[in-house]
């Protein structure tokens, strides 16, 4: 190939690179490893962390062992999916552009919301565009973020909005686990573009939704929750209670763990937002001939034409979270989330009644779905160690987050967990 | 190029027609062939001051988008709503029913600013 | 061939889940939850699991990937993802690894970000790395937030102004103004380059920084870069590199030897961990030591043998990301990484700009290349020449999906007419390069002879599926069809 274009050696090549800067000889890489010895490895390291595959898990807080459908890997595993770009040519993307066009109508209806877009990065950068996006619909520059929202979703959203000259103000928690009310209303004013707030909560906690929304709707504010997709299934839809955006955590929905990544950020508006909407969006259209098919639409909010203009600079998104989120909630269907989330209710509630008989107190009274928090009768590191031997994975010590929690442990129970596990927790966190 | 003589021009590729104080503000027959099939247009609020050279808005095409910028300074006195639901009104009738805001000038001077249809002409040929 | 929507298929009744019994003894949800906060219905599909499945295979057939053929997108480095990595991703150990678990229990995976990073900066010639930002633009923010940091920090709070060439990504502009700076974009010189004289003028005491790609959206090595990081330095500011065109410097040049002083790698180009249809990515950003202190938190450390998750970085700009960025992501890039090895990853390189350039050699006859007749991994011809006879670079593109081929990416970088911008990557064969100019070649002799064949494209192919020809972009943008609606 170097002789058919006219070269005797690869280096001339490089010759526009400065040769005092080169490498000289080989980087200091780990050597060459073939496809068994590279295994072997990776097989190695991950066999060093206890994850849910060998341990009964009640770990929540952001991200949670769902069940997975065994359709979902199996689809979006396809090659056809997963080695794609962007669809930016729509003749040859029709696949994926339908599955968008499908995932934007089930966040829509999962939220009752007008609008969503194809995906954010995950839920704490949603929340955090989200912020944005209100800003610039009321051009308004403060924002009530409660600290029922989870703490590193606020460090999100504080790193996003600090170097706007935004002001972020945190409200605290009442006795009953969610936003303090006094606060809230002390805090809401005619400068406030958006109150934030998570429901379920970090906690667990229910929220009062609606009354949040009416409040921050009295000052003009707009209202911007951020949702567990699956307590969506038994649970009011933002769209319901007059939410303006919604944003959701949406690893839940068919995605792994993954110690924490990729996740999925889900992202609906209503319909009156919807200039203001970062991210890709696909539109339904025809063809000349009149056959419907799908494109990017509205492209010209977007970084790659508007560039200094663009309403956000997002680019690649979670577009493969997103279809695994589809074909998820394909699979579970109208009945089979709403079973979902029934389980989770039942099981967490079992799980919360059992461990109040064996010393375990409850700091918050507010009705709560899949995860709750609770203060233990000892030392909640020695606690988890114990149930670690059990086989267990235990809840989070709430003390490494919010160190006025010292002593409470936030347990959360899916749908995989059965009454065995629940019972095996308890005997042992008897102590 | 179609360049009503009754008109003024920017070289942002803005028309204006002036009655009284009221400058009557929208784009080029060239400005809309150069930007293709018009998508979507961002209007300004009726009330807003804006300065002249200061954008008080957007149309969008499907792959470019670009800024209207005000040929005068003054009040917006009014929108034209219609261009919301059709934007293809733009295109295909520019400099009647495709205007966009009315302007009550606050300094009628600087229309001394804008070009004639002639010296827009030479511009655009210029440019292009 | 035409798919019906899912929620066409859908009847009433129908399920495609399977979910255990409840064993613990179930209480009635109204004592539960506040009958208040309960949905009244829930409007999803209802469809059997072989309808999901075909739903969802059939649409994967109307797809076109890396996996079925050649995928030349310019600035996106289409590369073959191995399949070893997605066997390394679903280890169970890993994909049900929960990031709250406690550093006692995640050692493999921090021992894993651990060398990655170390890895990282070492390609990169820099001192140190987060693998937080979850993609390119994100890293952009994570790098533009230090730089801002930076100065703040040594009370230098004037400098608030960006530096872009002309020739840049659309993120590195919209990610500067979206965060208050404010942009000033400088020419191309005649070569492509950076144009030395125009950075000079406006290097001035309120400039936070320049943000250059190297190798440029041109596909072109700066290779004035010394004296371009040098008078950034002298007039106070910092350069950032938009690492995506990494592909044709690994093991050839460092970063940190060029000047700058922070990056952001694009791992799902580069090292080749799969586009998945638009996302997840992932983009490690690598820093000099004068800007360590303002890497985002947590930080991956390790003590004694021993890997830890460290927030003590009193400076950090702040979290980007709900845990530690994209996992999955980052241990497919290094599995990647042990699986090449140090001359396996220089030879990345070398061959991805010898493709390159082997293939500018067999269509610049036909179609126009504005800088020249070499160019790092990735070139852009100009469909002038076609474009005076009616032909553009659009149709050029569709054609090419006739012959079977992804087009290459269009109209990018703006700085030149009816562009294409090819990248070929290094793992395309010499017979795959010589059948895509060949169609290249093929599509500018139709465009002088037959133009109308090519303006219509595309009309037929066998490699996907395609229910539907051109599509009417315009209504769809004019009147947005975003869902579906059961009356539509």
């Amino acid at each position: 190939m170097l002789h058919r274009i006219g070269l005797a050696d690869i280096e001339e090549l490089f010759a526009d690179v400065p040769s005092e800067a080169r490498v000289r000889g080989p980087l200091a890489l780990p050597p060459v490893l073939s496809e068994p010895e590279v295994l072997a490895l990776l097989g190695d390291l991950a066999a060093r962390n206890a994850s849910a595959a060998h341990y009964a898990c009640f770990l929540g807080a952001g991200v949670y062992d769902h069940h997975i459908p065994a359709v979902v890997p199996t689809l979006v595993g396809r090659a056809e999916f997963l080695t794609s770009y962007t669809p930016y040519q729509a003749e040859i993307s029709q696949g994926l552009l339908q599955s968008i066009y499908e995932y934007q109508t089930l966040v829509c209806q999962l939220t009752d919301m007008d609008a969503a877009n194809a995906s954010m990065y995950d839920g704490a950068t949603a929340l955090a565009e989200a912020a944005v996006m209100a800003g610039a619909a009321t051009r308004r520059n403060r924002f009530l973020l409660p600290r029922t929202v989870h703490p590193f979703y606020r460090r999100v959203v504080t790193t996003y909005l600090a170097p706007l000259a935004y002001e972020v103000v945190e409200l605290p928690w009442d006795a009953s686990g969610g936003v303090d009310g006094e606060a809230l209303a002390r805090e809401l004013d005619e400068h406030t573009a958006a109150l934030l707030f998570q429901h379920p909560n970090f906690f667990g906690c229910l929220e009062d939704a609606a009354a949040l929304t009416e409040a921050a709707h009295r000052v003009g504010a707009l209202a911007v929750p951020i949702v567990d997709p699956i307590s969506l299934g038994l649970l009011k839809p933002p769209g319901a209670y007059g939410a303006d955006i919604v944003v959701a955590e949406g690893q839940s929905l068919g995605n792994q763990m993954s110690f924490g990544g990729p996740l999925l950020g889900l992202m609906a508006c209503r319909k009156e937002l919807l200039r203001n909407l970062p991210g890709r969006l696909v539109g339904a259209t025809t063809d000349h001939e009149g056959r419907t098919g799908f494109c990017l639409t509205l492209q010209a909010r977007e970084q790659h034409i508007r560039r200094e203009k663009a309403s956000s600079n997002i680019c690649t998104n979670e577009a493969l979270n997103a279809l695994a989120a589809t074909v998820y909630l394909c699979t579970l269907g109208k009945q089979g989330l709403r079973r979902v989330a029934e389980l989770c209710l039942q099981k967490a509630h079992y799980a919360f009644d059992r461990l109040r008989e064996v010393g375990f107190t409850a700091p918050f009274s507010r009705p709560f779905f899949k995860e709750f928090a609770l203060k233990a009768p000892g030392p909640v590191g020695a606690l988890n160690e114990r149930l670690l031997a059990a086989g267990i994975l235990g809840g989070l010590d709430l003390e490494r987050l919010l160190p006025e929690l010292a002593g409470h442990t936030l347990l959360c129970v899916t749908e995989k967990r059965t009454r065995a596990e629940i019972d095996r927790l308890v005997e042992v966190a008897r102590g | 190029m179609n360049l009503p003589a009754d008109a003024k021009y920017s070289k942002s590729h803005e028309w204006v027609r002036v009655e009284g104080d009221l400058a009557t503000v929208g784009i080029t027959d060239y400005a809309q062939a150069q930007l293709g099939e018009v998508v979507y247009i961002e209007l300004p609020q009726t009330g807003r001051l804006v300065h002249q050279d200061e954008s008080f808005g957007s149309v969008e095409s499907v792959k470019a988008v670009s800024d209207l910028i005000s040929p005068v300074s003054g009040e917006i006195v009014e929108v034209n709503e219609e261009l919301v639901d059709s934007p293809e009104t733009v295109n295909e009738d520019p400099y009647t029913a495709g205007w966009m805001v009315i302007i009550r000038m606050d300094e009628p001077g600087e229309l001394n600013d804008l070009l004639s249809a002639e010296e827009y002409q030479a511009f655009t040929e210029e440019e292009g | 061939m035409v798919e019906p929507l899912i929620f066409e298929l859908s009847r009433p009744g129908r399920v495609a889940f399977s979910l255990p019994e409840c064993d613990v003894p179930e209480r009635p949800v109204a004592e539960l939850l506040p009958s208040d906060q309960l949905r009244d219905e829930l409007p999803l599909p209802e469809v059997s699991a072989p309808q999901v499945v075909r739903h969802f295979t059939r649409l994967s057939r109307m797809n076109y990937g890396v996996d079925l053929g050649f995928y030349p997108l310019g600035s996106c480095t289409m590369k073959y993802n191995p399949k070893v990595n997605e066997a390394a991703a679903a280890l169970p150990g890993f994909a049900q690894a929960h990031p709250l678990a406690g550093e006692a229990l995640s050692q493999g995976a921090l021992r894993l970000l651990y060398e990655l990073q170390a890895m990282l900066a070492e390609i990169g010639g820099m001192d140190a790395v987060t693998l937080q930002p979850v993609a390119g633009a994100q890293g952009e923010l994570t790098g533009l937030l230090m730089i801002r940091a930076y100065h703040q920090h040594r009370g230098d709070t004037a400098r608030t102004r960006i530096l872009v060439p002309d020739s840049s990504h659309g993120t590195n502009p919209a990610t500067a103004a979206r965060w208050g700076d404010t942009i000033t974009s400088i020419p191309s010189n005649a070569r492509g380059r950076v144009d030395l004289a125009q950075l000079r003028a406006q290097m001035d005491e309120r400039v936070a920084g320049l943000m250059l790609t190297n190798p440029n959206t041109l596909g072109l090595f700066e290779d004035e870069v010394l004296e371009i990081t040098r008078t950034v330095h002298d007039g106070g500011g910092l350069v950032y590199l938009d690492g995506a065109n990494m592909n044709a410097i690994l093991g050839i040049v460092r970063p940190g030897d060029l000047g700058f002083d922070v990056m952001h790698f694009n791992l799902h180009k580069t090292f080749s961990t799969p586009h998945g249809g638009g996302g997840p990515g992932a983009a490690a950003v690598a820093a000099k030591a004068h800007l360590e202190p303002f890497l985002p938190v947590p930080r991956v450390v390790e003590r004694n043998g021993t890997y830890a998750l460290s927030e003590d970085a009193p400076h950090s700009i702040g979290r980007l990301h709900s845990f530690y960025g994209n996992f999955a992501n980052l241990l497919r890039a290094y599995t990647y990484l042990r699986s090449l090895g140090p001359d396996g990853l220089r030879r990345v390189a070398e061959g991805a700009v010898l493709n390159a350039n082997y293939l500018l050699a067999l269509v610049k006859e036909e179609y126009e290349v504005p800088f020249g007749d070499r160019c790092m991994h990735e070139f852009v011809a100009s469909a002038e020449r076609q474009a005076a006879r009616g032909v553009r670079a659009l149709d050029i593109a569709k054609r090419l999906i006739d012959h079977g081929f992804h087009p290459p990416t269009m109209y990018f970088p703006l700085i030149v007419r009816e562009a294409l911008m090819i990248e070929p990557t290094e793992t395309e064969s010499m017979e795959t390069l010589e059948a895509f100019a060949e169609a290249l070649c093929a599509i500018a002799r139709e465009a002088r002879e037959d133009p109308e064949q090519v303006r219509e494209a595309p009309h037929r192919g066998p490699i996907v599926a395609r229910p539907v020809r051109r599509l009417d972009e315009v209504s769809a943008a004019r009147h947005p069809n975003l869902r579906w609606t059961p009356q539509s």
